[in-house]
């Protein structure tokens, strides 16, 4: 479904990512994470080219985004992202954020729009908030609204940077279920995250990146269990016991 | 020596009143063409080509760097010919219109800038949310960042053309009949400029303060 390819980029003399190479298949959760800065945002950001790549390929679904030929509205369209700070649009409410892009994007009737968004505020146990606006709503509310936002263009993969870095603590589990539901319901996925406990129990792969590379990759018993790098051991020992 | 006398006034009301209602007519017709002028501007100010955005930033600071009376007249010269050149044939054009381009590309300038800071103050994360969900840098614009950007620049907007209200008057360059030059003329006919005048002042103050008020209230709201 995805696969990097020998991907460079740099930010002027910043190496941000280096000799990338990763495949992700269809149905696979993949967990990314590494320390801030290893350039694990930048790495999903390329795959709907949010970022654009230096060298090497990035294929999705049969199509290689760096390449200039490449319809890039036409992929981002199948490409589901949810950000770190959500991103919904605040002047519209929470149906028309849902259904904004299928009417004006895919060209969807407002009668399929309209029933789809419902559906799928259902599923993240927000239908009741359609008419709000995003003001209104909690931080872990406002993601879970994001997530049915990317899912209302029914995609082939959905990509999460970060989505409950932004999140009291209080509202990780809300976001964190409905992603697990979303995993279970054979969803491709790729996630950028540092909760663990959604790797440990989600994940088909953990890929643990620093230094714009990609140092370890393994499921995540085996990363978690027994990690092979000494940075990833390093990172593993902060974020389970932070105080020592 | 004599006290005023204002008797003539009410006689010349709907005189008055053509001319209020020209000024207001030039008025709502320059902002609504400066905004939309204003807007392209700034969207082509910010373009990441070097060309586009060179030539709006040359606009901007030109027509800025310019007095509008200067623009007015020049305008009411330059542009029969302007339009004789492109259609060939003499087009008789009024000084009306003449003075609702010089109005609409001047101000377009300082709309501009208005607008671009607009547009540079909604995050980032909206536009690529926008570009997330498949749409266009049109779409982008136009449903996403440019109803946002509008809002939050409204009281900036409503300012700018509370000042356009009362450089309107300037039209008395080239003859037209907006409201100062319509009370300025009656008064001097029926010989008392003064009354005429002091009218026309309380006038432009009520309605430029009237609506520099309510602006500030809708700042106040929109802000909370």
């Amino acid at each position: 479904m995805i696969r990097f390819m020998n991907v460079h980029k740099w930010f002027k003399d910043l190496h941000v990512l280096n000799d990338v190479s990763l495949t992700v298949a269809a149905g696979e959760v993949v967990v990314v994470c590494g320390p801030s800065g290893s350039g694990k945002s930048t790495l999903i950001r390329t795959v709907n080219q949010l970022e654009s790549i230096n060298s090497g390929e990035i294929w999705v679904d049969g199509k290689n985004v760096a390449d200039p030929k490449t319809d890039l509205n036409a992929l981002r369209a199948k490409v589901g992202f949810v950000f770190q700070h959500f991103n919904l649009y605040p002047h519209l409410s929470v149906l028309d954020n849902i259904t904004l892009s299928p009417l004006m994007v895919k060209k969807m009737e407002r009668a399929a729009a309209d029933k789809l968004a419902l559906q799928l505020l259902e599923r993240v146990g927000l239908a009741h908030k359609k008419d709000a606006f995003p003001a209104q709503l909690s931080g872990g509310q406002q993601q879970r609204v994001a997530i049915a936002r990317g899912l209302a263009m029914q995609p082939q993969v959905m990509l999460f940077d970060e989505p409950t870095s932004a999140l009291d603590p209080e509202m990780i589990g809300e976001v964190l279920h409905v992603m697990k539901d979303l995993a279970e319901s054979g969803m491709t996925m790729m996630v950028v995250t540092h909760e663990m406990g959604f790797a440990r129990e989600v994940a088909d792969r953990v890929v643990f990146v620093d230094h714009g590379q990609i140092i370890e990759e393994a499921q995540p018993e085996e990363f978690f269990m027994n990690p092979q790098h000494d940075r990833a051991k390093q990172f593993l020992r902060q974020l389970l016991t932070p105080m020592q | 020596m004599m006290g005023f006398d204002f008797s003539q006034i009410g006689p010349a009301l709907p005189g008055l009143w053509d001319g209020m209602a020209l000024t207001l007519k030039l008025l709502l017709m320059a902002v609504g063409g400066g905004v939309a002028l204003g807007t392209v501007l700034a969207l082509l100010r910010l373009s990441s080509n070097p060309l586009l955005s060179g030539i709006a930033k040359f606009y901007v600071n030109y027509f800025r760097s310019i007095p509008l009376l200067l623009v007015i007249t020049w305008f009411y010269f330059v542009v029969p010919l302007v339009l004789r050149w492109i259609t060939g044939e003499f087009v008789a054009v009024g000084a009306f219109t003449s003075c609702l381009v010089a109005f609409m590309m001047f101000e377009a300038a300082y709309y501009a800038e208005i607008v671009r800071a607009g547009i540079q103050s909604i995050s980032k994360g909206q536009l690529n949310a926008a570009y997330a969900l498949g749409m266009t840098y049109g779409q982008a614009m136009r449903l996403i960042i440019l109803p946002q950007a509008f809002r939050k620049m409204m009281p900036l907007l409503l300012q700018q053309s509370i000042i356009l209200f009362q450089d309107t008057s300037l039209v008395y360059a080239v003859g037209l009949m907006d409201f100062l030059n319509t009370a300025r003329s009656k008064g001097d006919i029926v010989g008392q400029p003064h009354e005429f005048l002091i009218l026309a002042g309380v006038v432009y103050f009520v309605i430029s303060f009237g609506a520099s008020f309510s602006v500030k209230r809708l700042q106040k709201r929109l802000a909370v």
